[in-house]
């Protein structure tokens, strides 16, 4: 329970279900006042007091985990590496896969518990028990709330996972949580969402990865190779980039300029124009099928490359440990490091994540030197 | 829709049928609440010179007269407070600036490492804010600070000690302290000597006069009274410099309307106790004694912290550790068998933290982690010890498993 009204509603909903429900919040920072203060992120003691006063409406036990050191060493410090290596992570995905159902679970599950229940906006529906043996977990699927939808976020979870996974909330749009939250009387109601990186405090990224990584000066170039810049770390990019660039001299012919790629070993940015970020092949890797099977064939389906981006329709096959994925129509803003998640209409197969790209306009793969 | 709320028959706190966290705080005796019941509903506030003014008055005096008596106070040592953290304040700060005041050499502010919290945050406090000089009096593994300690201390310079403060029993291990010798130790070099004796009120035979202290703590809601009732008892001629302001109510040392329910159902609690004492300890005694052996016996590798039963320890207190636990799990395991205790010190985010008392006893960080208190009072029973017998080696098989031992 973060102390948000999601949470909340999730759990007075499985303790109405019937089931033996014990409220858990996660202390995730080493140091509580450094992470953000206010309504809008997590991990404060402010949050964890509405978490513990939600438990106290619907009536359940409550404890505080620590699993701040977990934490920095799964997805702090995971987050800062990936930054360095030229990638962008995607920390929420890795808390879901290393702390709420790794750490979280199998602490809960020794403790003598069933499963892990969140608030998260996604759907879990058992198949049929036709299917063969190795369909027989649960699938996962997208919220009916298309707006708020995290099954992106869940989709590196295997079917073990999964299997010990509740999601009360995925058949509800954030508004009805909201209503049935002030109906419950809980008074995190209306309560601002968290949006941002719950771990930096104000919210600039680019500051914290300078406080963790330091100054790496380094030049950022066109296409060309003309040096068009400077900047003062190349982790401070992100494919497909636009603002904060900070090129003094506009291009030739006038039009924007994005990041296109990212070299850490050099410290080199290329920036070039839009078209210059049409993606058509993704390669990707440590695929994971969500409650089903591996393709054995290349299987047509639709992919997200980010979170809350939209679904290209593409086709995908096993490629020795990794994925390839051809997208039917050039994508734009695809970084490595991201997870590339395959959908069956709303349905989760499986994910991977990002290694490199394919440019329509470009000769060559696009993958860390 | 109408969603189902605590009402509903979702588990509560009085579900938790066996209570073993008495030192938290312990039920209320019905000679109390009675008290606090009828008193609540007269009018008058102590300090107005009317009919009902003086009626309310007679209701505190007599209250302060019982306490005072006791433990061992003139009724006008008797400083009504709101409870022990407030009395603990005003005793540290208050007679440490009383004495700065008259004496700018006097910066010195000795107490135990494993004092509880409300002393111990307030001599952190002065010396970051006062220019006090904080020294923390080491205590052996079993939590007592030795009269030999606290002179050793003094004598690296006697001028300087502005006060010494000494809990009278500590209130996770349970460790009962030589206060009377502490106190002697003091009063030699004419220093102010202040015990902390909320835990050892209800169960040991506390007493200003006869430990020699020159302030003593003491709360209500740990024999059996109202929370927010306590106070500081107080030697005439110890004048600490006040912390509350105002209408100087209580010997101009302490400011506030006096809640005459409170103090009155306090009164009413330390009269019973004090009455019911030295039969109620060797019931304890033996309680805890069977409670030691029973969870030994379950879990033969436990721990047993502080100093061996007998007169140096509360009756009421065990305290153990359990190697491979996290004391929050095993909480949490024994919570949802309707099993209450503690681990030893809350902490307002709720994480638990090793406990300062057992590191300063020499305890490891792992096995300050994995410890629990189990503390008795005047409702526990032989069913509370049997249950907990019963249910604390599964318990602890559990939170091994948490720990991946």
């Amino acid at each position: 329970m973060s102390g948000g009204v999601d949470s909340a509603v999730a759990a007075a909903r499985a303790a109405d279900a019937g089931h033996d429900v014990t409220g858990v919040h996660l202390a995730l920072s080493m140091n509580p006042a450094s992470y953000r203060t206010g309504a809008r992120g997590c991990c404060t003691l402010e949050d964890a007091r509405d978490a513990r006063r939600a438990a106290d409406v619907i009536g359940i036990p409550f404890y505080v985990w620590d699993m701040a050191q977990r934490f920095h060493d799964d997805v702090v410090r995971d987050f800062v590496d990936e930054y360095a290596r030229g990638n962008t992570p995607n920390p929420c995905l890795r808390c879901n896969e290393k702390i709420k159902f790794a750490a979280v679970l199998d602490r809960a599950v020794a403790l003598g518990f069933d499963a892990v229940c969140t608030g998260h906006h996604a759907r879990l529906t058992r198949p049929a028990s036709s299917a063969g043996p190795e369909s027989a977990g649960p699938r996962l699927a997208r919220s009916v709330d298309q707006a708020k939808d995290q099954s992106y976020v869940l989709a590196v979870l295997t079917s073990d996972q999964l299997s010990r996974a509740m999601f009360p909330l995925g058949g509800s749009t954030k508004d009805e949580v909201r209503h049935e939250a002030a109906a419950r009387g809980l008074a995190v109601a209306d309560k601002p969402d968290s949006n941002d990186v719950c771990f930096i405090a104000d919210g600039d990224t680019r500051k914290f990865l300078r406080g963790q990584l330091g100054a790496a000066p380094g030049q950022i170039l066109d296409e060309a190779g003309a040096a068009v810049g400077s900047h003062d770390g190349s982790y401070g990019f992100t494919i497909g980039q636009r603002r904060g660039l900070r090129i003094g001299h506009p291009a030739p012919d006038g039009r924007p300029r994005y990041v296109l790629d990212i070299e850490p070993a050099s410290g080199t940015v290329t920036v070039g124009p839009a078209e210059s970020l049409d993606v058509t092949e993704i390669e990707a890797e440590r695929p994971v099928w969500t409650g089903c099977p591996p393709p054995a064939a290349p299987v047509d389906c639709l992919v997200q490359l980010r979170a809350h981006g939209t679904a290209h329709p593409a086709t995908a096959w096993l490629d020795g440990a990794g994925l390839r994925i051809r997208l039917h129509e050039p994508a734009r803003g695809v970084a490595r490091g991201q997870a590339a998640v395959l959908y069956d209409a709303d349905t989760v197969l499986g994910s991977a994540t990002i290694t490199g790209t394919d440019r329509a306009a470009a000769s060559a793969w696009s993958s860390p030197a | 829709m109408k969603y189902p709320g605590n009402a509903s028959g979702r588990r509560s706190a009085a579900e938790n049928a066996v209570y073993l966290d008495h030192a938290a705080t312990t039920p209320m005796l019905p000679e109390a609440l009675a008290a606090m019941t009828e008193e609540l509903g007269q009018l008058g506030n102590p300090s107005s010179l009317h009919n009902q003014g003086r009626r309310a008055r007679r209701v505190v005096e007599e209250s302060r007269e019982q306490i005072a008596e006791a433990y061992g106070a003139r009724p006008s040592e008797v400083v009504f407070t709101s409870g022990g953290t407030e009395a603990d304040n005003l005793a540290v700060k208050g007679l440490f600036w009383a004495r700065h005041d008259a004496e700018p050499e006097f910066r010195r502010v000795l107490a135990a490492s494993a004092e509880h919290h409300a002393v111990l945050d307030s001599v952190k406090w002065l010396a970051e804010h006062e220019g006090a000089e904080a020294c923390w009096l080491p205590v052996d593994a079993t939590g007592t600070v030795s009269p030999a300690t606290a002179r050793e201390f003094i004598e690296r310079d006697p001028g300087s000690v502005a006060l010494v403060s000494v809990m009278w029993a500590n209130n996770e291990v349970g460790s009962v302290q030589p206060v009377a010798e502490l106190a002697a130790v003091a009063r030699e070099y004419e220093i102010p000597f202040h015990s902390d004796a909320v835990q050892a009120a209800g169960q040991l035979p506390v007493s200003l006069a006869g430990s020699g202290a020159t302030a003593l703590t003491v709360t209500g809601h740990k024999i059996g009274g109202p929370v927010g009732a306590g106070a500081l008892l107080l030697c005439r001629g110890a004048d600490p410099v006040p912390i509350l302001h105002g209408g100087g109510q209580e010997r101009d040392v302490r400011s506030g309307t006096l809640d005459a329910p409170a103090i009155r159902a306090f009164a009413t609690a330390v009269e019973i106790s004090r009455m019911r004492r030295d039969d109620e300890a060797k019931r304890l005694a033996a309680l805890r004694d069977d409670l030691i052996a029973r969870v030994l016996a379950a879990v033969p590798d436990a721990v047993l912290n502080g100093s061996l039963p007998g007169p140096d320890r509360l009756p009421g207190n065990a305290h153990f550790s359990f190697p491979g636990c996290e004391g929050d799990a095993l909480l949490m395991l024994l919570d949802a068998k309707g099993i209450a205790c503690s681990t030893g010190s809350a902490c307002t985010a709720g994480v638990a933290q090793p406990s300062h008392v057992l590191l300063a006893m020499g305890t490891d960080d792992a096995r300050a982690r994995g410890s629990l208190r189990f503390s008795l009072g005047h409702s526990s029973t032989q069913q509370d010890v049997d249950a907990l017998g019963a249910a604390i080696g599964e318990a602890v098989q559990r939170a091994r498993r948490a720990t991946g031992r």
